[in-house]
């Protein structure tokens, strides 16, 4: 492979540092230029709501790679560097400082940002955080700390907004979860999971109410009052917004590459240009066990695509084909996921002797699509090996708890 | 003060030494090779796989039900695996050899 070429990484978070790491490793001797926008050296983001927000770590115990392992293997890592535009005729990149950059290969890896809903007053009101980067992380410790009374509203019960109210419990708080859906998690789980949660919540004393869909928010007496549509209010001394992503597709629409609920890529994670490729949150792209095009928001995608464009760049046969997975802690809940529930048409729930500890099965007709497993690792390796191999389960012996777990068990 | 000795898959030796943290993130401040730590820590991801030299293995002593059940999904486990994030370190590890999984 030609030394002098040049391989440009458009963000530098799970997907494009992985990737980066990737391609060194798959043979790329020419050069490698990650750039990001955020000026924090790249970091994990899953314990951002999680260990991470109730430790006291500098970010510097949660980074993805040491400093100098960049070093090491020779990849230029350009922090609180914003890339404008790409213009795909000259293949150049042009960052916000006015700079130009040449490449050779580019990899678009700019994830995803907060969204922040059109709320009435949302613009105005003080102390309101979303939760995506290290520096969200520093703003909401130090407001909680300044706190006093630390009523914390958060408004969306999705696995973020959970996580966060559960940590922030942990430290001291009073949580409120806003969740407009009649139940939480309802985009992603089984009503069964969105009981299990709520009653986990309340119990651990963070009220999380349903059905209540914010629209006003107001500043008055140095507070916060969060409005619903139902005339409810409530106060709040810090707010968090946990409703969901925005694709970073901006850059990659612009320059015209094929863009659809994300940016378009194949089995090798390449765009509508052969010279570009995206990889992590932000690409639409198509699974091969599920037969359709998804856009997931994982680890997981982030490292699996960042490996397969590595591999692809450097001329080697692949595509990817991997199962999801995903995980959540929660107090001393472990949540792990495999699979795509959508389109399911049965549930079975099998619970073991221990409390807090079952397995959400989502089957169509024989086929058994995803898992959620709590506080049971081995319901998550068993469905991981039946979701691969396609073997059907007997369904009777699966809900049979009295039967040893073991995928030979269940034929 | 802990010594802990790491073989990668490519026969590296590297010899670190670390009073506190888990041995995951040990390997990852000083980028041993093949030892990822994808998920940060909390044992979601087998990223973290190293089988302890069996000599060594009363240092660490055994994998936990959830790493056991975690290493089921690798083809490469033996009973002397462990995904590195639940190993803590302590002067007990002081000496350890730890080959990294494939
Ligand atoms: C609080 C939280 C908890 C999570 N928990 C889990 C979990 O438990 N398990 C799990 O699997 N996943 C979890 N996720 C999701 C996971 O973090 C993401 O899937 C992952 O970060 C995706 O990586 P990425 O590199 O594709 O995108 P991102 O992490 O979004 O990174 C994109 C990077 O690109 C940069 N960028 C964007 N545009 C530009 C530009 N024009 N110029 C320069 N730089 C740019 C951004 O600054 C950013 O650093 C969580 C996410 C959050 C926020
Ligand atoms: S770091 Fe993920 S299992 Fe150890």
């Amino acid at each position: 492979m030609a030394e002098n070429q040049t391989c440009v990484v458009i963000g530098a978070s799970h997907a494009g540092v992985n990737f980066a790491f990737a391609l060194r490793k798959a043979g790329w001797q020419g050069n490698i230029k990650l750039f990001d926008a955020d000026p924090t050296l790249p970091y994990h983001r899953p314990p951002l709501s999680k260990a991470y927000l109730t430790s006291a770590d500098a970010i510097d115990k949660n980074l993805l790679k040491a400093a100098d392992t960049y070093q090491k293997e020779q990849i230029e890592l350009n922090l609180g560097v914003k890339v404008g535009s790409i213009e795909r005729s000259a293949q150049v990149v042009q960052l916000q400082n006015g700079e130009q950059v040449a490449y050779d290969k580019l990899v678009i890896a700019t994830g995803a940002r907060p969204f922040i809903p059109p709320i009435e007053g949302i613009e105005s009101a003080e102390q309101l955080f979303p939760l995506r980067t290290a520096e969200d992380v520093e703003n909401i410790r130090q407001a909680f700390e300044q706190s006093e009374q630390k009523r914390v509203v958060i408004i969306g019960g999705g696995y973020i907004g959970l996580e966060t109210a559960a940590s922030l419990k942990k430290l001291g708080a009073q949580v409120t979860v806003l969740e407009r859906e009649p139940r939480i998690l309802a985009r992603v789980t089984a009503p069964y999971m969105s009981d299990f949660f709520q009653e986990l919540h309340a119990k651990n004393g963070v009220a999380v109410e349903t059905n209540k869909n914010v629209v006003r928010i107001e500043r008055a007496n140095q507070q916060n009052f969060v409005q619903c549509d139902d005339g409810t209010d409530y106060p709040a001394d810090i707010i968090i917004v946990g409703v969901g992503i925005r694709v970073n597709s901006e850059i990659a629409m612009e320059a015209g590459l094929e863009i659809d609920n994300g940016i378009k890529v194949n089995g090798q994670a390449q765009t509508s240009d052969e010279h570009i490729y995206a990889i992590g949150d932000c690409t639409y792209h198509f699974n091969p066990h599920y037969q359709r095009f998804i856009r997931l928001e994982s680890v997981q995608n982030a490292v699996d695509q960042a490996k397969v464009a590595a591999a692809a760049i450097c001329g080697k046969e692949v595509n990817y084909d991997t199962l999801p997975w995903f995980w959540s802690d929660q107090y001393d809940v472990k949540l792990q996921m495999v699979g795509l529930s959508q389109g399911y048409n049965e549930i079975l729930i099998r619970k073991e002797a221990e409390e807090h500890k079952f397995s959400v099965w989502y089957f169509k007709d024989d086929e058994l699509l995803a898992v959620d497993a709590v506080n049971n690792a081995k319901a998550y390796v068993v469905a991981t090996k039946f979701i691969k191999s396609g073997e059907i389960i007997n369904k009777t012996k699966l809900v049979d708890s009295n039967i040893e777990f073991k995928p030979a068990n269940l034929l | 003060m802990a010594k802990i000795i790491f073989i990668t898959s490519d026969s590296e030796k590297v010899e670190l030494e670390a009073d506190s943290g888990s041995v995951m993130e040990l390997a990852v401040q000083n980028g041993v090779q093949g030892i990822d730590g994808d998920c940060g820590g909390v044992c979601s991801c087998a990223t973290c796989h190293v089988h302890v030299a069996p000599e060594h293995f009363d240092k660490t002593g055994p994998a936990s039900e959830i790493e056991q059940d975690m290493l089921e999904l690798d083809d490469d486990a033996n009973e002397y695996s462990r995904l590195c994030c639940q190993i803590e370190v302590t002067d007990a590890l002081d000496g350890v050899v730890l080959h990294v999984a494939k």
